[in-house]
C-alpha cells in the first residue's frame, strides 16, 4: 500500500508548477536532512506573526502566536481539546480572520489553492461522487469537460474511480472521506488544511488513508497541515509536530521528526518511531498542566 | 409483503368498520336524515348528483391547483428575498406572519372588490391560506445550510448565485416538500372558503358552492357527498406532492430513508 501512489493517467493542461519526484535537486530545506529524499516542492510557506484570536464569547482560543512553517511540510498539529487548534486552521484558509497579527505566504504563487478537509465528510448528498469531487473546479468556472477529467484522475488517485457514479448515502464512511478528500485535492492545492479527518474512522481505514495522504504528499509536494488527537498518526504522517497547551493555545513543543522518508506499518514499533511518540506524549502533558 | 398488505387492510378494515356502525346507528336510532344521513344515503346522493359534482370537483380543484402553483412559486421567492440578510428579514417576516393570522373569510369580500367574484378571487383566497407554510419551511431550509459547506464555497469564492443554486436552495428541498405538503392541503380549505363568499352560483359552481347550496335546502345528504369530495381532492394534492418528494429526495434524504 505503501509505495501506491498511482502516477497519473492523463497530461495535466494545468501544470502550474509540476512536482516531479527529483532527487537531484538541491534546493532542500535544511529541516529535512535527516536521510529523506530531496524533491522540488510546489507548496507555500506560511508565516504567522504575533497572530491572536479571541471571542466575543470572552474566549481567547490564540494566544499572541508567532509560527513558521516552511514550504512543502507536513505539519501535525496537536493539542487537548478546546484549544484552538479548528480556530488556526481556519484563520490560516483565510475562513475567519484573526484580531491582531498577520498571516503572511511568503514566497507563494500569486494566485494561492488551498483546500480544506473537515473532520466530517461533507459532501453534497444530491451529487454524485464525480460531481462531488469537481465542486471546487465548478466553483472556480472550470469547463465540464476538464473539471470531469480532472475530477476522474483524482478519484483514481484515493482509489474511488469505480463509485464516480454513486451518490453519497451509497458509500462507506471512509469512501466518503476519501471523496472529501479528492474534493480538496483536485484543485491541486499549494496548501492542504487538515482538520482531524480521519478521526471518526476505524483503525484500519485510518492507516490506509495516512498511507494514501503520505504517498499524495510525496508526489504533489503541497504543505500540509493536518490536526489529530492521535499521537501515533502525528508521528507517522508528519515530519514535523507542533503541541500546543491548552487554551489559549501555546507552542509547548516544535518537534522535527527524525524518521524515514519511506513510513509503513513496520516502522511503527521501531525504537525511533516509539520515541517520538513518547515525545509527543509528554509535550501533550506538559501542555496540559501549563 | 404481508406488512405492506397489513398497511393497506388495517385501515380499510376500520374504515368498513365505521361506516357499518354508522349505518347501523342511524338507521336503529332512526336519526332523521337531514340531521346525520346513513353511509348508504350520502352514496345515494352522491351517484344521482355526479354530474354536479364532477363540475364541482373540477371547478375547485382548479382554483386551489393556481391558488397552491401561486404559493410554491411566490412562496420560494419570498423565502428566497427573505434569507438574502437579515434586515429584510427582520423588516419583513412579521408581515409574512400576519398572511397566516388573517381570517381569510373576513378578507374574501376584499378579494371579490380587487379580483370580481369567482376563480381569480378564490385562487388569491387559496393561496392566502397556503402561502405562509412555504414561506416558513422554505426559510427554515436556507438558513440550516450545513455551516461547513458555507466554508467550502467560501473557499473557493463562490458566486452569490452558486451559493443559491448549487448549495443552499438543493439543502433547502427536504424542508420545501414539507411546506408544500402543509400548503396542499391548505390551498383545497382555502379555495371552498373563498368559494363560500367570491364563488359563483351559476356555471359551473365549485364544491364550496354546492355545500352552500344544499345547506340551504337541507339536503344534508348531498352536503356530506361534497365535503368528501372536497377532502378527496386535497387528499390527492397532497399524494401529488408526496409523491413529487419522494422522488426529487429518493437519492439522498435520510428522512425518505425510513419506511
Ligand atoms: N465562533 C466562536 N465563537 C466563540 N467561541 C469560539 C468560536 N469558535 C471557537 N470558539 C472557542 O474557542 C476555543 C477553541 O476552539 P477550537 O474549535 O479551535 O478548539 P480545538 O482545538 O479545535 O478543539 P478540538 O480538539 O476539540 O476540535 C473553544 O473554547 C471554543 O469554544
Ligand atoms: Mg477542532
Amino acid at each position: 500500500m505503501e509505495k501506491g501512489c498511482r502516477s497519473r493517467i492523463h497530461a495535466e493542461p494545468y501544470e502550474r508548477m509540476s512536482p516531479p519526484a527529483n532527487p537531484s535537486a538541491s534546493s532542500e530545506p535544511p529541516e529535512r536532512a535527516n536521510g529523506l529524499p530531496t524533491r522540488r516542492t510546489t507548496g507555500i510557506g506560511i508565516t504567522l506573526t504575533a497572530v491572536r484570536r479571541f471571542f466575543k464569547t470572552g474566549v481567547e482560543a490564540i494566544a499572541p502566536l508567532d509560527l513558521a512553517i516552511e514550504a512543502g511540510a507536513f505539519v501535525a498539529f496537536l493539542g487537548p481539546s478546546g484549544c484552538g487548534k479548528s480556530t488556526l486552521l481556519r484563520l490560516i484558509a483565510g475562513l475567519d480572520q484573526p484580531n491582531e497579527g498577520s498571516i503572511t505566504f511568503p514566497g507563494g504563487p500569486a494566485k494561492r489553492a488551498l483546500a480544506f478537509v473537515f473532520q466530517d465528510p461533507h459532501l453534497l448528498p444530491w451529487r454524485r461522487v464525480l460531481e462531488n469531487a469537481a465542486l471546487p473546479l465548478e466553483l472556480t468556472g472550470i469547463g465540464k469537460p476538464e473539471r470531469t477529467e480532472r475530477a476522474l484522475a483524482v478519484l483514481e488517485e484515493v482509489g474511488l474511480a469505480d463509485a464516480a457514479q454513486r451518490f453519497p448515502r451509497e458509500l462507506s464512511g471512509g469512501m466518503r472521506m476519501r471523496v472529501s478528500l479528492a474534493r480538496a485535492l483536485v484543485t491541486e492545492p499549494d496548501l492542504l488544511l487538515l482538520d482531524e479527518p480521519f478521526a471518526a474512522l476505524d483503525e484500519l481505514t485510518r492507516r490506509h488513508l495516512d498511507d494514501q495522504l503520505r504517498a499524495l504528499w510525496q508526489k504533489r509536494g503541497m504543505t500540509v497541515l493536518f490536526v489529530t488527537h492521535t499521537l501515533s498518526e502525528a508521528s507517522y504522517l508528519a515530519e514535523r509536530a507542533i503541541v500546543f497547551s491548552k487554551r489559549p493555545a501555546r507552542i509547548v513543543a516544535d518537534r522535527r521528526l527524525t524518521l524515514p522518508a519511506e513510513r509503513n506499518f513496520s516502522i511503527r514499533s521501531t525504537p525511533a518511531f516509539l520515541a517520538e511518540e513518547q515525545a509527543l506524549y509528554e509535550a501533550l502533558v506538559r501542555g496540559e498542566g501549563a | 409483503m404481508r406488512d405492506s398488505l397489513e398497511r393497506v387492510l388495517a385501515p380499510l378494515g376500520a374504515l368498513v368498520l365505521f361506516l357499518g356502525a354508522w349505518e347501523g346507528l342511524t338507521r336503529g336510532l332512526a336519526v332523521p336524515s337531514y340531521l346525520v344521513p346513513p353511509p348508504s344515503a350520502v352514496l345515494t346522493a352522491a351517484a344521482s348528483e355526479a354530474s354536479l359534482l364532477l363540475v364541482g370537483a373540477i371547478t375547485t380543484g382548479r382554483a386551489a391547483l393556481i391558488g397552491f402553483a401561486l404559493s410554491a412559486v411566490l412562496g420560494v421567492l419570498l423565502a428566497i428575498l427573505l434569507a438574502a440578510s437579515r434586515l429584510i428579514e427582520r423588516a419583513l417576516y412579521p408581515y409574512t406572519v400576519f398572511l397566516q393570522t388573517v381570517p381569510v373569510v373576513a378578507i374574501a369580500p376584499l378579494l371579490v372588490v380587487w379580483f370580481g367574484p369567482g376563480l381569480r378571487a378564490v385562487a388569491v383566497s387559496a393561496f392566502i391560506v397556503s402561502v405562509f407554510p412555504v414561506i416558513a419551511n422554505t426559510l427554515a431550509g436556507l438558513r440550516s445550510v450545513d455551516p461547513a459547506l458555507r466554508d467550502l464555497f467560501r473557499l473557493y469564492t463562490a458566486s452569490r448565485w452558486a451559493r443559491l443554486f448549487k448549495l443552499e436552495l438543493p439543502s433547502a428541498i427536504p424542508e420545501l416538500v414539507t411546506g408544500l405538503r402543509v400548503a396542499s392541503g391548505l390551498a383545497v380549505i382555502g379555495t371552498i372558503v373563498g368559494e363560500f363568499v367570491a364563488g359563483f352560483s351559476e356555471g359551473s359552481p365549485g364544491l364550496g358552492i354546492v355545500v352552500l347550496s344544499s345547506y340551504r335546502q337541507l339536503r344534508t345528504d348531498l352536503l356530506f357527498a361534497a365535503v368528501l369530495t372536497a377532502s378527496g381532492l386535497g387528499l390527492a394534492l397532497f399524494a401529488s406532492v408526496n409523491l413529487l418528494g419522494t422522488l426529487l429526495l429518493r437519492r439522498w434524504h435520510a428522512s425518505e430513508l425510513q419506511p
